[in-house]
């Protein structure tokens, strides 16, 4: 469980501070599938961040599975980061000298699996996030944008994790590619009871969560329960 | 993270930036390959000159005339002048000092030889049967001088190989025939087995004569140049030479050993001197050749900080998806021994070649030592570990978000 308490992220930057996030609170149980929404610069990805462990709250305190991550060492959060939590970034970050296949394994090694169960783990997770074959071995810096952002949801899936955050998952994806991972999505939470975390700007994508927090200038402006919900299409 | 997952990491690292790596190799393979190289040329020195002390015989002791000096030094101080030495001295060390397992006195001095319309300057020595055992010298044809030549002071040479070569060509026997020395005949009886005359003197460019026969007819007069005194073993060696001191202060009438007229050395000694030089002039090479493997370590700390920078967001991704500090700086130390690890076995290599090299066209001995190659190997895997940890440390603690935000 996901137990955000007046969470506060203010940077410096010499004399000047900027809050970026002001005094957020929220819950995610488990299993549950939420959208986050807002404009550009309120702050959603900075959040994301924060609920990935990747970065810790100015002030505030962040509880994931009764745990306080802001008293938490740099190797407990990498635990917690390789164990728990599956991050599709914004801007994908890959290593640009690595085949796609590469990328997908690189969790495992940290992980500590087996060279067969590697591959086969990540070639599943390749074809769950919707890559073409062909293009396994092809290095990451010769992906398209929509290629290379399938590389990156494959590494947030391929350890399995029981908390998925995708940050702008489908932002390069066509309609039908945008399915296929959305219907990936909405599959290991129905099927697995994963917790899935995705920024969106498109209320189309954000309509397939159950529920949509809203944020505007750093703070919850709408938390609600979305009536409609739409299925994804695996097949189309 | 499994050795062979790190392994395939860093080997892949190393690879793409194919010409820095190369570059730093280099630095380590100069670097070690001096210090090898280096202490071959220091080794091999040191071993042919022990090897040259050694091979005058073992367990030796030696004694001239002329005044006593330091421990060792100045091995020829006062010879030739001095004639403090007599054939008395000789005969009554044989007689008293019953500790020494063989006594060869000597006379020796350098004249122009004759033979067939030939000639050389070579060095004569007048001595007795048990030299050859003494001074560990071998009878190749002939026989060596025996009591009985002694005895009758009869004038028979025995030639040192080169001696015969110069004066009678290779391989040609000599036996028989007369060589002139100081206008008198002497018939050759024997030829010695060559040493290979390295080092100080040549010691197959020589001519062995009656130690009788040389101070009747060629000094004139009943003196030695050199006593040599075989202990049986190295334990009693500092005994025999008390005890000569001893016996010799007291026939010469000399009550205070600082004014001694004759000098006992120990070829323990000689070894030693000769050692302790040997190595300064080694230790000198090295520390030359360690500054060059300095600059190779520095090399190596320049280019994995480079590289921890430029991979700063690699690093941030690695770390966002669960790697530890650990396996960071695992990593990257990996990296720097790595390289190292090849420019030292490279290096090896490399000093080999060039003591090789060395020993083929500059005809100076050298001699590569397993721990020369030890030593080489610990010192790069050392400056693998310590230049590479400072870069390594500063990769595992970058912060993730801020390492993947770095441009
Ligand atoms: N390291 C930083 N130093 C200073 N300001 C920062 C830093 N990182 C982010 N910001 C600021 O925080 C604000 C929120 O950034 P964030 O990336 O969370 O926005 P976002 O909601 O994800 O926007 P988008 O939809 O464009 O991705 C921005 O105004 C940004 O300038
Ligand atoms: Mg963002």
């Amino acid at each position: 469980m996901i137990k955000c308490e007046n969470i506060t992220k203010i940077y410096k930057n010499g004399e000047t501070e900027t809050a970026v996030l002001k005094k957020v609170s929220f819950e995610i149980s488990d299993g549950e599938f939420v959208a986050i929404m807002g404009p550009s610069g309120s702050g959603k990805s900075t959040l994301m961040h924060i609920l990935g462990c990747l970065d810790t709250p100015t002030s505030g305190a962040y509880t994931l599975d009764g745990q306080d991550v802001s008293k938490m060492s740099d190797d407990e959060l990498a635990d917690i980061r390789k164990d728990k939590i599956g991050f599709v970034f914004q801007s994908y970050n890959l290593l640009p000298r690595a085949t796609a296949i590469r990328n997908v394994i690189l969790p495992l090694i940290y992980i500590g699996e087996n060279k067969e169960m590697r591959e086969q783990k990540a070639k599943q997770a390749l074809l769950d996030a919707g890559l073409a074959e062909d293009r396994w071995n092809y290095l990451s810096n010769q992906l398209s944008g929509g290629q290379m952002q399938r590389v990156a949801i494959a590494r947030a899936l391929v350890n399995n994790p029981i908390i998925i955050l995708a940050d702008e998952p489908t932002g390069n994806l066509d309609t039908k590619t945008g399915e296929i991972v959305l219907s990936t999505f909405q599959q290991l939470n129905k099927e697995l009871g994963r917790t899935i975390v995705l920024i969106t700007h498109e209320l189309y994508v954000a309509e397939h969560a159950g529920r949509i927090i809203h944020i505007k200038d750093g703070g919850i402006i709408a938390d609600e329960k979305n009536k409609e919900r739409r299925i994804a299409n695996h097949n189309i | 993270m499994t050795l062979s997952d790190l392994i395939q990491e860093t080997f892949s690292a190393i690879i793409v930036n194919k010409a820095r790596s190369g570059l730093t190799i280099l630095g380590i393979i100069i670097g070690i390959g001096s210090v090898i190289a280096m202490i071959s040329i220091g080794q091999g020195a040191q071993n042919s000159i022990e090897a040259s002390i050694q091979s005058i015989g073992s367990n030796l002791i030696l004694i001239m005339p002329g005044a006593q000096r330091g421990a060792g030094v100045q091995v020829s101080a006062g010879r030739g002048s001095a004639t403090t030495l007599t054939q008395a001295d000789a005969d009554t060390i044989e007689k008293e000092i019953t500790l020494a397992k063989a006594i060869a006195p000597e006379i020796s001095k350098r004249y122009q030889i004759t033979a067939k319309g030939k000639n050389t300057n070579t060095q004569v020595i007048g001595t007795v049967g048990s030299y050859p055992q003494v001074r560990n010298i071998q009878i190749d044809t002939g026989s060596f001088i025996s009591d009985q030549n002694i005895r009758s002071i009869s004038k028979v040479a025995v030639l040192g190989p080169t001696t015969r070569d110069d004066l009678f060509g290779q391989g040609v026997d000599p036996i028989g025939q007369s060589i002139r020395v100081n206008k008198i005949d002497f018939k050759i009886i024997g030829v010695t087995k060559a040493k290979g005359g390295s080092g100080f003197s040549n010691q197959d460019d020589i001519i062995f004569i009656p130690i009788s026969t040389a101070q009747r007819f060629l000094a004139g007069n009943d003196s030695v140049t050199t006593i040599s005194v075989e202990a049986s073993d190295q334990n009693s060696m500092a005994q025999i030479q008390q005890q000569i001191t001893a016996l010799l202060l007291q026939r010469h009438n000399i009550s205070d050993a600082q004014l001694a007229d004759f000098q006992i050395l120990n070829q323990q000694d000689i070894v030693q001197t000769a050692s302790s030089v040997t190595d300064t002039f080694t230790i000198l090479l090295a520390s030359i050749a360690g500054i060059s493997l300095i600059v190779g370590g520095i090399g190596i700390m320049n280019m994995m900080l480079t590289n921890v920078t430029e991979r700063t967001r690699e690093i941030g991704l690695r770390k966002a998806i669960g790697a530890k500090r650990k396996d960071i700086s695992l990593q990257f130390l990996t990296e720097s021994v790595m390289l190292t690890f090849f420019g030292g076995a490279a290096g090896i290599l490399l000093g080999w070649i060039l003591a090789w090299g060395v020993a083929q066209f500059a005809g100076i001995p050298t001699s590569i030592s397993f721990f020369s190659v030890l030593l080489a190997f610990g010192v790069s895997a050392a400056i693998g570990i310590i230049f590479g940890y400072y870069p390594a440390r500063r990769a595992a603690g970058l912060n993730p978000i801020e390492a993947l935000r770095y441009e």
